[in-house]
């Protein structure tokens, strides 16, 4: 039966606790390197070569269709066969999971990002030009804002279901919030208390991340209400 | 090219794809003048006045702004554009911004002034163009009047030596023309250089140093606003009035 006390003790030990700061350390980086990436790819699709589109096409074609356990187990086992440089100390299941994961989140973030900027209107990049601002100053002080006031909401569903998918990370045994609860399982077999101890760090990490969205929101729509 | 010219538009030519918008433009500005431009539509005043500070890129010919020739080689375009100011039809106000950050934004990045001499700057405007009390407001609280004079603000507010209106009031519901015509005229009265695109034919008659009649991608005719809207002498010219004034 379910024991209050052993399940108390699972959500407090540290382990979980490192497990979870591992979890959110791991999806904080694979959405700050997407969000730039996915942005460069993003503008990308509007080149006028044909050949830089049809890349960016591919890439997201690639990346979207492949399952995240795949491509993470590619990442961890293939990578190391293809070239030497990935057999050193450097490649960590961290490093692994943050490349893998990264490489599908940009899929992802560059479709959003890019219709987010497409969203923008000329207009906007035309009347700062007139005023003479500076292509980079239009990008970071007009049209950026702008996009992801639109983006927001996508990017926030994009970041809670990318948090959840480096649990997958447990198959390259990542010490994060799974892998740390599979352990405890291994030794204890009180599946009920520890999955229940995951559980209730993955809803407080979500609900944190969901209001911190709905103020996010709140401040970029000033002057939209 | 003598010091007294603020815009000279020589032979130019522009194509979209296969298709000729503009055909052999000559034009020349003189500091103080204000030019207005009229024609029927799709006959290519926007795609000109937009040349004038290369939003859009001419093929052919000369376009000399301020004594500098804009061409593809032109590093910093964006100096020539900081001196004209540009009033578009749909405003083009930054939304996210409020109208004292509109007035300022370009202020702060291009002109790299700090934030209270910007302010003051663009305070000055906003009561120029009398509406100080909606500074904190964001344009989408704006009545399009209340907005178009705000990009006039906007505009003045980077001390430009030209002005270019495109269409300014054509977004405009009817009683909301006047206050930003007004607007224009003080301008004018000031002795601002404007070149504006507009079928306001008393604005014209007020202000124009000279009026521009487009069609095609030509200029048909040009002259004194009193006698072009009186005695035109082309047959197109003769038939846009007609339709324009009935
Ligand atoms: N980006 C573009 N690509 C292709 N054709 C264009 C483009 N912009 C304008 N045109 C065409 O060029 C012609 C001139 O357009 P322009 O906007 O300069 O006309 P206009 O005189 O300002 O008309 P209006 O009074 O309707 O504003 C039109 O036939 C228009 O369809
Ligand atoms: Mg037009």
């Amino acid at each position: 039966m379910f024991q209050l006390d052993l399940f108390l003790q699972a959500i407090f030990s540290a382990p979980l606790f490192q497990g979870a700061l591992l979890t959110i350390g791991l999806s904080l980086c694979v959405m700050a390197v997407s969000l730039v990436l996915g942005m460069g790819l993003g503008s990308m699709a509007g080149s006028p070569r044909r050949s830089v589109r049809w890349l960016v096409t591919l890439y997201v074609w690639l990346f979207r269709g492949a399952p995240a356990l795949l491509v993470l187990l590619f990442v961890w086992n293939g990578l190391p066969q293809i070239s030497e440089i990935f057999r050193a100390g450097w490649f960590t299941p961290f490093v692994a999971a943050f490349l893998a994961l990264s490489l599908i989140q940009i899929a992802y973030l560059a479709e959003i990002l890019r219709s987010a900027f497409a969203a923008v209107g000329r207009g906007q990049q035309e009347g700062a030009a007139a005023l003479g601002m500076h292509r980079w100053q239009i990008f970071l002080v007009i049209t950026m804002p702008q996009a992801l006031r639109i983006a927001v909401p996508s990017l926030m569903n994009e970041f809670i279901s990318l948090l959840k998918t480096t649990s997958l990370a447990t198959v390259i045994s990542l010490k994060e919030l799974m892998t740390v609860s599979q352990f405890a399982i291994a030794t204890s077999f009180r599946f009920l208390e520890w999955y229940g101890a995951a559980l209730v760090y993955y809803l407080v990490i979500v609900s944190v991340l969901t209001l911190a969205q709905n103020r996010i929101e709140h401040v970029l729509s000033r002057g939209y209400r | 090219m003598n010091t007294q010219t603020a815009i000279q538009v020589a032979g130019v030519n522009k194509w979209y794809g296969a298709f000729q918008v503009l055909k052999g433009i000559d034009l020349t500005v003189r500091k103080g003048e204000r030019i207005v431009i009229c024609g029927p539509s799709g006959s290519g005043k926007s795609t000109l006045i937009r040349c004038m500070n290369r939003l859009e890129v001419h093929q052919e010919g000369s376009i000399i702004v301020n004594g500098i020739e804009l061409t593809s080689q032109l590093k910093r375009i964006d100096r020539v554009r900081s001196d004209v100011g540009m009033v578009f039809q749909h405003f083009n106000l930054f939304p996210h911004l409020t109208v004292l950050e509109n007035c300022t934004v370009a202020q702060r990045w291009v002109r790299k002034l700090p934030k209270k001499q910007a302010t003051e700057i663009a305070m000055k405007y906003l009561e120029r163009v009398h509406i100080p009390e909606k500074a904190d407001k964001y344009p989408g609280q704006l009545s399009g009047g209340q907005q178009q004079r705000v990009a006039i603000a906007r505009a003045l507010c980077m001390n430009p030596c030209i002005m270019l209106f495109d269409e300014p009031t054509s977004a405009l519901d009817p009683e909301m023309v006047k206050e930003v015509l007004d607007t224009m005229i003080s301008l004018a009265a000031d002795g601002m250089t404007m070149v504006c695109v507009t079928h306001e034919m008393n604005f014209a008659r007020e202000v124009a140093s000279e009026v521009v009649f487009m069609d095609g991608g030509q200029i048909i005719e040009r002259n004194k606003p009193d006698i072009l809207f009186s005695a035109p002498t082309h047959e197109r010219t003769k038939r846009f009035l007609g339709k324009l004034l009935h």
